[in-house]
């Protein structure tokens, strides 16, 4: 299954039509100790560089850009009750949502992983 | 996630900035300065003060001596509070007030014997400095003690460290000062802070900085801590952030911070704004800062609207999740009808309203140590 990266350090898992995006273990690692995560709802619309989530560590809140467009799926409940799984397992438990893929082409302009570290290298 | 952090060309580095950087501080720009946000993460910095001690560099700060005949009574022109009637050694939280009464700053007063000094918010100190040289008359010094750092030792266990660098330190009590020497170095120590818990502040030459602070970090109770914790532990401790949840709009009495107007000056006025301070204190003021506690998860931050029912009543000035109370936290501004603990409000969170009662302040208990041996 591929993974993708955007340059908001966002991760998007492609399944089939389906993908699972979260953040990043270095976007969590930059926010700190994370205490809400507010999901999109199921059948929410979303375009690419839209908002989607919204994150709150404990010093501030932080946008969730969509990588792409499409319509929510599924939302990860898990983080309403403990939102630190986005610091403990960032790239895994910690996912933030789910999504049809309106235009897999979109796909074609994120990172792969390689492409990703360099790019948070140079930041 | 996208960063929209803009730094200006011109942010000055303070005399610790390599120690931070070496002790792995996340350095941001906040008063004009790189200061530490965090080092090993807000949350576990936060509870480590309230169990241990923590070490805070607060260099951004203003530190201004006045001296000359008569200092104390003419700072008395811009300030609430009974500056003649302190004592040497002694202590007081102040408000540099404007014309109109409204704060231009909050500041701790220190009668040094031969001086007052003076402690000023960093992002504010330079109008500070501008509007006491402009308003003092020409016979009063005004120093600024820029060749000085500022450390804050807070926590239960800041006494029995420090102690060891300073014997000094354990003979003060909360909001008492003394001068005393550390390895050669003249250094000013005030039991103070600005975290709810016992501690002390340390003012000492720039060269001293360094070694001090390795000092007191070699030693297993004490970790350095970033702006975010003493953030969140200013919060949970109810004490207001010039330029947050005070401004130059909002008069002591609305501040809550009537507690800083002296008998003698309520009696006498002749500050700034005292007829509009005056009648808020016999009458009450419109608004009134208070504490706010949230319902739920969802942390309800600065400028967050407050309603009653469909009314916008009031505006949230500062707020965040609270490590200690493990919920969110606020404080703001409501009409005074408002204000009562245990008055159901409501605070607008991206379009959502989150349910939220007003709450008596502290959100946390003061640990200060106001008796020796108590």
């Amino acid at each position: 299954m591929p993974r993708y990266y955007t340059e908001e350090h966002e991760w998007v898992d492609v399944d089939g039509d389906i993908a699972t995006v979260g953040i990043t273990d270095f976007a969590q690692g930059q926010l700190g100790d994370i205490v809400f995560v507010e999901v999109p709802d199921t059948g929410a619309e979303l375009s690419a560089g839209g908002d989607a989530a919204v994150v709150e560590s404990v010093k501030a809140a932080s946008d969730v850009y969509a990588p792409v467009d499409g319509v929510v799926t599924e939302g990860n409940g898990q983080l309403e009750e403990d939102p630190a799984l986005v610091n403990s397992d960032p790239e895994g438990e910690g996912w933030f949502f789910r999504m049809t893929l309106s235009d897999k082409s979109q796909l074609e302009g994120l990172m792969n992983a390689a492409a990703y570290k360099t790019f948070c290298d140079d930041l | 996630m996208r960063e929209d952090e803009e730094v200006a060309v011109e942010t000055a580095t303070l005399p610790l900035d390599a120690w931070h950087r070496a002790k792995g501080g996340r350095m941001v720009e906040f008063a004009g300065y790189w200061m530490p946000i965090q080092y090993d993460g807000i949350m576990a910095e936060h509870l480590w003060v309230r169990e241990n001690a923590g070490l805070f560099d607060v260099s951004h700060m203003g530190q201004i001596s006045l001296s000359g005949e008569g200092a104390a009574e003419a700072l008395e022109a811009l300030v609430p509070g009974d500056i003649s009637a302190l004592k040497p050694g002694r202590m007081r939280y102040s408000l540099l007030l404007g014309e109109d009464g409204g704060i231009l700053d909050d500041l701790m007063i220190t009668n040094e014997g031969d001086q007052l000094g003076i402690v000023v918010n960093g992002a504010v100190k330079w109008e500070d400095i501008g509007y006491l040289r402009e308003n003092l008359p020409d016979d009063i010094t005004l120093n600024h003690e820029e060749d000085y750092g500022l450390l804050a030792l807070q926590g239960p266990k800041a006494a029995e460290a420090l102690a060891r660098l300073v014997p000094q330190a354990s003979a003060l009590v909360f909001m008492q000062a003394a001068r005393a020497t550390w390895n050669g170095h003249a250094i000013g120590l005030s039991r103070s802070g600005y975290t709810g818990e016992d501690g002390f502040e340390i003012s000492l030459p720039n060269e001293a900085l360094t070694a001090f602070a390795d000092a007191l970090c070699a030693m297993e109770e004490v970790e350095p801590i970033g702006l975010g914790a003493r953030d969140s532990l200013r919060l949970e401790a109810g004490l207001p952030l010039y330029g947050h949840d005070l401004d130059e709009e909002i008069d002591p009495v609305e501040g809550d911070l009537a507690f800083a107007i002296s008998k003698r000056r309520r009696e006498e006025g002749g500050f700034p704004g005292a007829a509009r301070i005056l009648g808020h204190l016999a009458d009450g003021s419109p608004r009134k800062r208070v504490g706010l506690l949230v319902e739920g998860k969802l942390p309800v931050r600065e400028g967050a609207k407050l309603f009653d029912g469909n009314t916008e009543i009031g505006i949230v000035t500062s707020g965040g999740f609270a490590p200690s109370v493990g919920a969110p936290i606020a404080m703001g501004y409501v009409p005074r009808d408002h204000a009562a603990p245990g008055t159901a409000i409501a605070a607008e969170v991206r379009g959502k309203r989150v349910p939220c009662t007003v709450a008596a302040m502290p959100f946390v208990p003061h640990n200060y140590v106001r008796k020796q041996g108590g």
